[in-house]
Order: structure tokens, then sequence, then C-alpha cells
């Protein structure tokens, strides 16, 4: 009997001997700038391909879903891990898709609520945002094996790796498809050939292989600056 | 000729050579070295026989096959433009209006294309290749003449560096360069390239005016909203139809076929069978045409399937664009179903979607991406029969 309480007792010892990491430690701050660049989602991890070409026809939309997708992932990373001691492993996916399920529906709700006309716009990829594979795919790789902290850091930085690369194609998407930028008209009405100009919109950008050729651009530049992601 | 190749030896490679000042525009200088002259390598060691033949005269082969197309074409902008004002002019003046309008496409899609090209070079060190010699006539050649030069300029860049450079360059590229250069105009900028307004200049100077009654339709475009051209199936043979620079004499194409042909560049298997696919297609839609479902795409589907191969860009297409060998089918076999497939194809989609009555590029295209499924089923076939044999060997023995 003491021997085990003397074991139990170096234990508990052995735990308060390791020190407390501070909330912004190295090694947390990589947690938010590691999926900006070495370790994107869309770019890195090619994960939520189909919504990065289905919104990003023009920004508003796309930086209603960023949003969107940046409050369900921190949430949904959160709340997986409060839980991940509690989850039986064989039933993990469903829990993890009941949790994100439910946040989807609130972030629907509040998009029909306050801002019906994009809520219409996009109409179904709200809803499917469940299948995000970003979101499901940081609830396996991290939530699930990680503190609260690290995971909700994880989940902004994954958030915010995939809204700048929604932001960029859309911008470019915009800008070149309907010459206006958040609905604003950037380029100049006189340049219109029905106005006497010579420019004309390109339609291409509007259809969903050129946002496909966008992050395809996006990823080439990014890997010929990093030259550790080329692999082979 | 001898003091200029001393001069160029002595005085200017020495600029370029490793080390020098101008060692990063090597490629550059190499290309139009051997571009002008000779190539300088010979081989190091044992003997090498084979054809002389290198990419630049197969290129310069088709070129000339394309020859005829562009000069007509020139003439039949000029032709349709005098005929749209009712003018009565002379044939050298219907030639210089057509010049005047086609040459500056050749000009911006040669600089663009090879300016970009070249830059690629230099900047990843490469040799340059004149894979873009072919492409940059055909991409004019495919373009409605009133497109503005830098929705072409446009198009130009999107197929060097999308459709070729991204993949690593000349002779890697799964698409064909010129149809990835129009498929992009064609989506980018609709109202250019389809339509009734596009085909035909009607720039009108002081006191000049359209005739009455002017239609800038195409053919295609005539039967697909209407069901009836006003054009005779001889003047689309001859190419005194609107369409495409270069695409509309079927003529001067079957021309340019045969120099393919005879210096064995182009493969006659894949101009036969797309023939024979477009052919089929055009047979079934003849006999299918009393169960379609509206009066247009009635009368569409009756025109007597001859005529649908001189209509339109189908015979280019096939001749110029089908049998470039790098996005094509490799295999023999395999040329069969890829050429058979374009034409059926083709057919098909200027038929069904009046939306895209230029059913060969999209055909192209499509093939393009099936080029090398069919090359892999036609290996794998030969594998398994050779395995056949072998096994019969074996037990008999």
């Amino acid at each position: 009997m003491a021997e085990v309480l003397e074991k139990e007792s170096t234990k508990e010892e052995l735990i308060d001997k390791v020190p407390k990491e501070p909330l912004f430690s190295k090694k947390n701050r990589k947690l938010l700038s590691d999926p900006m660049n070495d370790d994107n989602p869309i770019t890195v991890q090619v994960l939520g391909i189909c919504s990065a070409l289905a919104i990003t026809v023009k920004l508003y939309p796309a930086l209603v879903m960023s949003v969107s997708v940046l409050f369900v992932m921190a949430a949904g990373n959160v709340i997986v891990s409060l839980m991940r001691n509690l989850i039986p492993n064989r039933i993990r996916i469903i829990v993890q898709l009941v949790v994100v399920a439910s946040l989807v529906a609130l972030v629907d709700q509040v998009l029909k609520a306050f801002a019906y006309d994009v809520s219409k716009e996009l109409s179904v990829f709200v809803g499917l945002i469940i299948t995000n594979c970003i979101i499901m795919g940081r609830l396996e790789a991290f939530a699930l094996g990680n503190g609260v902290w690290k995971s909700f850091l994880d989940g902004i930085g994954n958030a915010f790796g995939y809204a700048w690369i929604l932001l960029a194609v859309s911008f470019f998407r915009e800008l070149l498809g309907s010459g206006t930028l958040f609905g604003y008209q950037v380029i100049p009405d006189s340049w219109y050939i029905a106005n006497g100009g010579f420019y004309s919109n390109n339609g291409f950008m509007l259809l969903p292989p050129m946002a496909l050729i966008t992050v395809g651009i996006i990823i080439w530049v990014q890997r010929s600056r990093n030259t550790k992601l080329i692999e082979d | 000729m001898k003091a200029l190749h001393n001069f160029v030896e002595g005085k200017i490679k020495p600029n370029f050579e490793e080390g020098a000042k101008l060692e990063k525009l090597w490629p550059v200088y190499d290309g139009l070295y051997t571009f002008l002259f000779v190539p300088g390598h010979t081989a190091h060691s044992g003997a090498h026989i084979r054809d002389g033949i290198d990419l630049k005269r197969t290129m310069n082969t088709v070129i000339t096959a394309l020859i005829p197309c562009l000069l007509f074409g020139m003439w039949n902008v000029g032709y349709h433009h005098y005929n749209a004002l009712g003018m009565d002019v002379t044939f050298f003046d219907q030639f210089l209006f057509g010049a005047i309008k086609v040459i500056p496409m050749v000009i911006v899609s040669y600089g663009v294309g090879l300016g970009i090209e070249f830059l690629f070079c230099v900047l990843k060190g490469h040799q340059i290749e004149e894979g873009y010699l072919v492409t940059g006539m055909l991409i004019p050649l495919i373009m409605p003449v009133d497109l503005p030069l830098w929705m072409l300029a446009l198009s130009v860049i999107f197929a060097v560096v999308i459709g070729k450079e991204v993949f690593g360059g000349t002779g890697m590229n799964i698409f064909n360069p010129a149809l990835l250069a129009r498929a992009f105009a064609f989506f980018a900028y609709p109202t250019w390239m389809s339509g009734d307004k596009v085909w035909i200049n009607t720039d009108v100077a002081e006191g000049q005016a359209v005739v009455d009654g002017f239609s800038g339709a195409t053919i295609l475009g005539d039967l697909a909203t209407t069901g009836a051209t006003s054009y005779s199936a001889f003047e689309a043979f001859l190419g005194l139809i609107p369409g495409s620079v270069g695409e509309t004499s079927t003529l001067l194409i079957i021309a340019g076929a045969g120099l393919l042909i005879f210096t064995g560049i182009g493969s006659w298997k894949i101009m036969l069978s797309g023939v024979i696919g477009g052919a089929t297609m055009g047979v079934i839609f003849n006999l299918v045409a009393p169960y379609a479902i509206s009066p247009e795409q009635q009368a569409f589907m009756a025109v007597p399937f001859w005529q649908q191969l001189i209509f339109g860009g189908f015979a280019f297409g096939i001749v110029f664009m089908a049998t470039d060998p790098v996005s094509g089918s490799q295999t023999e076999k395999g040329k069969w179903v890829y050429g058979f497939l374009i034409g059926f194809f083709a057919i098909m989609i200027r038929v069904f979607n009046p939306a895209y009555p230029e059913g060969i590029m999209l055909a192209i295209l499509f093939m393009n991406t099936m080029a090398p499924l069919i090359d892999h089923y036609v290996v794998e076939a030969n594998i398994k029969k050779r395995q056949k044999r072998l096994e019969l060997k074996t037990a008999g023995a």
C-alpha cells in the first residue's frame, strides 16, 4: 500500500513539474501561423476545394463563408476537444458530425435572420460546411488529441488559412469577372466597349474552372517561393 | 553568310557564355542561333542513324500547309467586308483589306506567345523550343476577325502559360494550346466569339453603309437558330462563307492535309477516322431527324451528312489540330479510336447544343484528355494478347 501511494505521489509531482506553457508560446503561435502558408488547408492539404470553387465569384459571399467557417471550426474544435476523453473511439465520427451539424445549423439560422440575401446566394453551401473536409480533418487530426486552448488556436489558424485563399481567389474573380469589388464598380464605366471604351469583363472568371486555375496559380507561386513544399 | 556566321560566333556568342555578362539570356541566344543557322551539336559517341528531320522542320512543314488557308482567309475577310457594304472592288483591294486586318493578329499572336516562351526559358534556364511556331500561326486562323487584339493577346498568354508552361513546356502539354486559346476566348468573351456580329468586319468609313438585309451569321449559326442557311454547299467547300479567319476553305484545308500526309507529319489515320466519325454521326442524325423535338433542330439534323463535314471548323480542326502529335493518341490503334470519337462528338455537340456551334473545339479538347486513356487500353490489350500467345506456346512445348 505504501509503495503504491508513494508512486502516485511521484506521478503527481511529475505532472506538477511540467512547466506551464505560456498562452502564446512559440509552439502555439505556430499553430496559428502554419496554416497560413506551410500547412495551408487549401493549397497544401488540398481540402475544402469544393467551396473554394463554388462561392468565390464575389467577395462578399466569400467573406461571409469565411466567417461562418471560422466560427464553426473554432467552436467545433473547442467542443470536441472538451469531450475528447468521453467519446468512445468507435463512434467518434458520428459524434463529431453531430457537433459540427448543430453548429452549422446555428450559423445557417443566424445568416437567414440577419443576412438573408447572402444566405440565399450561398444556398446549399452553408449546409455543406458540415462536409467541409477541413473541419472534419482538423477535428480528427487535432482536436481529438489536444487540449482546449491548442485546439482553439488550431481551429482559428486553419480557418484563417482557408479564408485568405478564399478571399484572394474571389478578389481576382470579382475584379476581372465583374469589374467590381464587394459590389462597388472598380473598373471605370467609360472603359467598357458599350460606353465607347475597349474593355470587357472576362466571363470565364465567373465559371468554376477559372477558380480552380486561380487556386492552381496560387499553389504554383507558393511552391516556387517555398521550395520545401515540393515533393520528390 | 560565312562572314556573318564568323561575326556571330566571334563577337556575339562570348557575351552569352557561362560567366559572361548576358549569361542569363543564353536560351534566347541559343534559340535564335539554332533557328537562323544550324544546331551546332554533334553526337559524342557511337553512330546514330536517323532521319534528319527535327522539330523545326516538322513545324515549318505544318506552317507551309497552313499558308494557303492564311492567304485565302485574308482575301475572304476583305471579300465579305466589301460584300456587306455592297461595294464592288478589285481582288487586290479585297486582299489588302483582309491583310490589314489579319496580319496584326498574326503579329500579336507570335509576339506575345514567343515573348512568354522566351521569358520562361530564361527564368528556368531551358533551351528554347520551337513549339510555339505552329501554335502561333493556328491561333489567328481560328479566331473571328473582329476579336480585339488585347483579347487575342490574353488568350495567347493563357494558352502558353496554363496550357503549356505549367506542364513543363513544349511536348508536355495535355491540351492543344491553340484550341485552349480559342476555348479561353470563347468562354471569357462569348459576345466576341459567337453570334452574328463578329465574323464579318463591317467597319464603315464616311459615306459607306451596310447593305439592307445583311446577315453576318455563319452557316452553323444560321442552322442553329433557323434551320436554314443562304450559303450553298459549293460555296462552303470553296470557303466563300463567314467564319474564323482560316477555317472556311475546305478545299485548301484538303490541300494542306495532302502535304501533311505526304510528308508523314500529320497522321492520316486520325484524319480519316475523324471524317468517318463525323459522317457516322451525320448519318445517324439524318436517320433520326423526323423524331427531332423542334423544327429547327429537325432541319439541322436533316442536313446531309457530307455537308456537315464542310461547314464550320470541322475540317480545319480534324486536319490541323486533332493530328497534334503531342496531345493526341500515340498508339496506332488508339489513333483510330481517337479520331473517330473527335468527329463523332464534334457533330453531336454542334447539333445538340446550339449555344456551342463550334463542336469541333470542344470535341478535340475532350478527346485530348481521353487520349492517354485510349493509349493505356491499347497497350494493355497488346500485353494481354502477347501473354496469351506466350502461354499457348509454353503449353504446347
